[in-house]
């Protein structure tokens, strides 16, 4: 194997090259901001990072969260079956953690729901909300109170698939209309958008969760000792 | 030299950092770590060039979102395999590579 030294110069001298190769970059063309903000009226909503992640590039959305689900089936797939059958809880949480959490979540849920909304003309979104949904997910898997909560499995199942299904459902709904996939009829855009938005924000929430939860507890591979 | 540029270098910076790191250590927990660390400063180069001129590109913006989501569920992934694979061996390092 190589000598340390040399492979740290090898890599310095690549980020040497990258940072060459940017510096010499022409000036950007500035055609596709451009474009985005000519098109922004057809989206049907007002900020130019919605319009770009569900309009005018929904492709790459629409991929994304297959992604996502196909992580959560991998992770699902291959967890070791001891995962999260409730005797791996933690221990119970002290008081204030209980008193935290029956503060805070309630609050977190609160602010998913104006992020989505806030999506349509400033910086949010639905991965944005979905991303606070599982960190309130989090912490009450942390406090020992999800699985109470956790649907059963057969809604849980459907929660991961909302999304991604209502997604390719309007995409491929617009082509049996008569449009072109991934687009939407115009007067109805902002609508459509919304509806998507929403059944993505609950399946990236439930799909993080189910990321976190379905790890197996620290006592089921004990002691890693190597650094 | 404008800020979004010293996003861009920082972003090099990081990520020949994470190739050190992941070609270094063999502790699989470290490499997903390093790879982390290079898919950081990806996004930050993304993010960097994206705003050098006076009005944003939204475009990589909008790539990076998609790109982050993508990244943690990756990690997700990567982890539970480590921890299959060391359920299953013993060990949390590839074959060949000795732990250090």
């Amino acid at each position: 194997m190589m000598p340390r030294v040399l492979i740290g110069v090898l890599a310095a001298a690549l980020g040497a090259l990258l940072v060459w190769t940017m510096l010499g970059l022409p000036a950007p063309s500035g055609r596709l901001p451009a474009l985005v903000a000519a098109r922004m009226g057809e989206s049907g909503v007002t900020h130019d990072v919605t319009a770009v992640l569900l309009n005018f590039r929904g492709y790459d959305t629409l991929l994304e969260i297959g992604v996502l689900l196909l992580a959560v089936l991998g992770v699902l797939a291959v967890r070791l079956a001891a995962a999260d059958t409730g005797g791996t809880l933690p221990p119970p949480p002290g008081a204030l953690l209980r008193a935290f959490t029956n503060l805070v979540v309630p609050l977190m849920v609160l602010v998913a729901g104006y992020l989505l909304w806030a999506g349509a003309h400033r910086p949010g979104g639905a991965f944005q909300a979905g991303a606070v949904l599982a960190a309130a997910g989090v912490l009450l898997r942390l406090s020992g109170r999800l699985p109470a909560l956790l649907p059963p499995r057969f809604w849980l199942r459907a929660g991961l698939l909302l999304g991604f299904a209502v997604f390719l459902g309007v995409a491929l709904g617009m082509t049996v209309i008569g449009g072109a996939l991934l687009e939407y009829p115009e007067p109805r855009a902002g609508a459509w958008i919304t509806l998507i938005e929403t059944a993505l924000t609950i399946s990236i929430g439930l799909i993080l969760i189910s990321l976190f939860v379905g790890a197996p507890a620290p006592g089921g591979a004990r002691g890693e000792t190597d650094a | 030299m404008s800020a979004g540029l010293i996003y861009a270098v920082t972003g090099a910076a990081l990520f020949s950092l994470g190739l050190y790191g992941l070609i270094v250590h063999a502790h699989l927990v470290r490499k997903i770590l390093a790879f982390n660390i290079m898919g950081s400063g990806t996004f930050l180069v993304l993010v960097g060039l994206a705003q050098r001129a006076d009005n944003m590109d939204p475009v990589p913006h909008a790539l990076v979102l998609t790109g982050i989501v993508v990244a943690v569920s990756a990690t997700a992934f990567a982890l539970i395999l480590a921890r299959r694979l060391y359920a299953a061996s013993g060990r949390c390092a590839l074959p060949g590579e000795e732990e250090r």
